[in-house]
């Protein structure tokens, strides 16, 4: 009795100089629906001056529980801080 | 970057489904024992960290809150019907935009909630069918019937009031999808609730018919408004594990407390009689006493026995198959358009070139 409309995943600017940020999903049977959609639920009080909707199939997600084998590479690296260097006193600016 | 990159990870375990994300979890590291996930679980509820969408869960902590938030989306959307039944005969065309307003934010709340339900791996159709056959149920409030203008006022003031009270613990729900989910509802309750009450004063201070309405209203919602908190701590059959897993961080009674204490000043500001003759202010507790409450008349409305649950949920249903139409028309639109995108040279596809649509306000 039920037809369900495809999953968006929404992403909104909340105002210029900022990026999008996701702010839940809605369903809708195509973009343009979706993007009504997005604005009459996440906008009703001008959260936004730009809206992003994604086919939420379409989202490719790193596994939560991969965490330490696919973001290991960036833990042993302390050399990609500044604070990793050695800067001898009263050297101003840098 | 890092905003953008754990949406992706709501949205794709909202796709995969929990028994996806769950899979997907395991399948990762197939070393992780179910012992081992379950302590890394319960580190993340002891650091007060949030869960995620992917994060493994124990399964009764992820049914819990499907049906705790299934059960919260419900009472948005079931709730706009009482409410709604005044729109037609506010008495202003203030007052009328004011609750067009209002009841809108509420089926607003119903779809963060059913979003926020949607990542732990359930259907949205679903969660409705469940709430059309009876299976999952919404809160008892809504099951009073609206006889008066007063009761908005009423409404806006006690039950979404208690509601505030009952919500603002959740925006630290340990389920990170309910808890922002929670945040921008909070954000858009206190309207809701200070209309009600600049109506419920108007009344109060208007002819003596007006407050002698205002006064019916509270009267009759008072009562039902304190069992919105729940039956007492010591017969709440999911109070303790919830509040161990950090769903929930309040006892039903200290909420419902909090609502009382709030509410008996405003009451008098109002110039109304709370329907209650041992309420008073206990000098040593630091707290209003108030009367005992008839749970047995809870139990009644909960079983399905309330003025109005049939007519709700039959309102629903109506609501839902009457909108079935729409839904496959736009289903049909929607298929002819990418049949039709389809059959374009390639060389045309290059103006959309990803799938990705966007829109810029004026
Ligand atoms: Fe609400
Ligand atoms: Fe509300």
């Amino acid at each position: 009795m039920s037809t369900g409309l495809p999953l968006w995943e929404v992403f909104i600017r909340s105002r210029r100089g900022l990026s999008h940020q996701h702010v839940g999903s809605v369903h809708a049977s195509d973009a343009e629906m979706a993007l009504r959609n997005a604005r009459d639920l996440y906008t009703r009080r001008g959260e936004g001056v730009s809206i992003w909707v994604v086919p939420a199939a379409q989202v490719s997600a790193s596994s939560p529980d991969e965490k330490e084998p696919f973001f290991d590479p960036a833990a042993d690296k302390t050399y990609r801080h500044p604070t990793f260097y050695r800067i001898p006193e009263g050297v101003k600016n840098l | 970057m890092t905003a953008e990159g754990s949406a992706g990870t709501e949205g794709a375990a909202g796709v995969a489904g929990a028994a996806g994300a769950e899979a997907a979890a395991g399948a990762a590291r197939p070393g992780a024992a179910p012992r081992e996930l379950q302590a890394r679980f319960e580190e993340l509820i002891a650091a007060d960290e949030r869960v995620e969408p992917r994060d493994w869960m124990p399964e009764a902590y992820r049914k819990t809150l499907v049906r705790q938030i299934a059960q919260h989306a419900h009472s948005e959307i079931i709730g706009m019907q009482p409410e709604g039944n005044w729109i037609t005969r506010a008495p202003s065309l203030r007052r009328k935009a004011i609750l067009l307003a209002k009841v809108q934010d509420e089926a607003g709340h119903g779809l963060y909630l059913y979003a926020a339900a949607e990542t732990l791996g359930v259907d949205r159709a679903d969660l409705l069918d469940a709430l059309h056959t009876g299976r999952q149920k919404y809160s008892s409030i809504f099951n009073y019937p609206t006889l008066t203008w007063a009761d908005i006022g009423a409404i806006g003031w006690l039950v979404d009031g208690a509601a505030i009270i009952n919500q603002i613990p959740l925006q630290r729900c340990s389920y990170g999808p309910y808890a922002r989910a929670m945040v921008r509802i909070c954000k858009e309750e206190s309207f809701h609730q200070r209309q009600g009450f600049e109506l419920l004063h108007d009344l109060a201070h208007g002819t003596p018919e007006q407050h002698a309405m205002a006064q019916d209203a509270l009267d009759r919602w008072w009562w039902p408004s304190l069992m919105m908190f729940g039956p007492p701590d010591a017969e709440s059959a999911h109070s303790a594990q919830s509040m161990a897993w950090r769903i929930k961080r309040h006892s039903n009674d200290d909420l419902r407390q909090r609502f009382v204490d709030i509410s008996a000043p405003q009451a008098e500001a109002l110039g109304l009689t709370i329907p209650d003759p041992d309420l008073r202010w206990n000098e040593e507790r630091g707290h209003y006493d108030f009367g005992e409450i008839d749970w047995s008349e809870f139990q009644e409305v909960l079983a399905g026995n309330g003025p109005c649950n049939r007519q709700r949920v039959a309102q629903r249903v109506r609501a839902h198959e009457d909108g079935e139409w729409v839904r496959q028309a736009a289903l049909a639109y929607a298929a002819k358009q990418e049949a039709k995108l389809a059959a374009k040279p390639a060389a045309n596809l290059s103006e959309n070139p990803s799938e990705t649509k966007e829109v810029v306000a004026a």
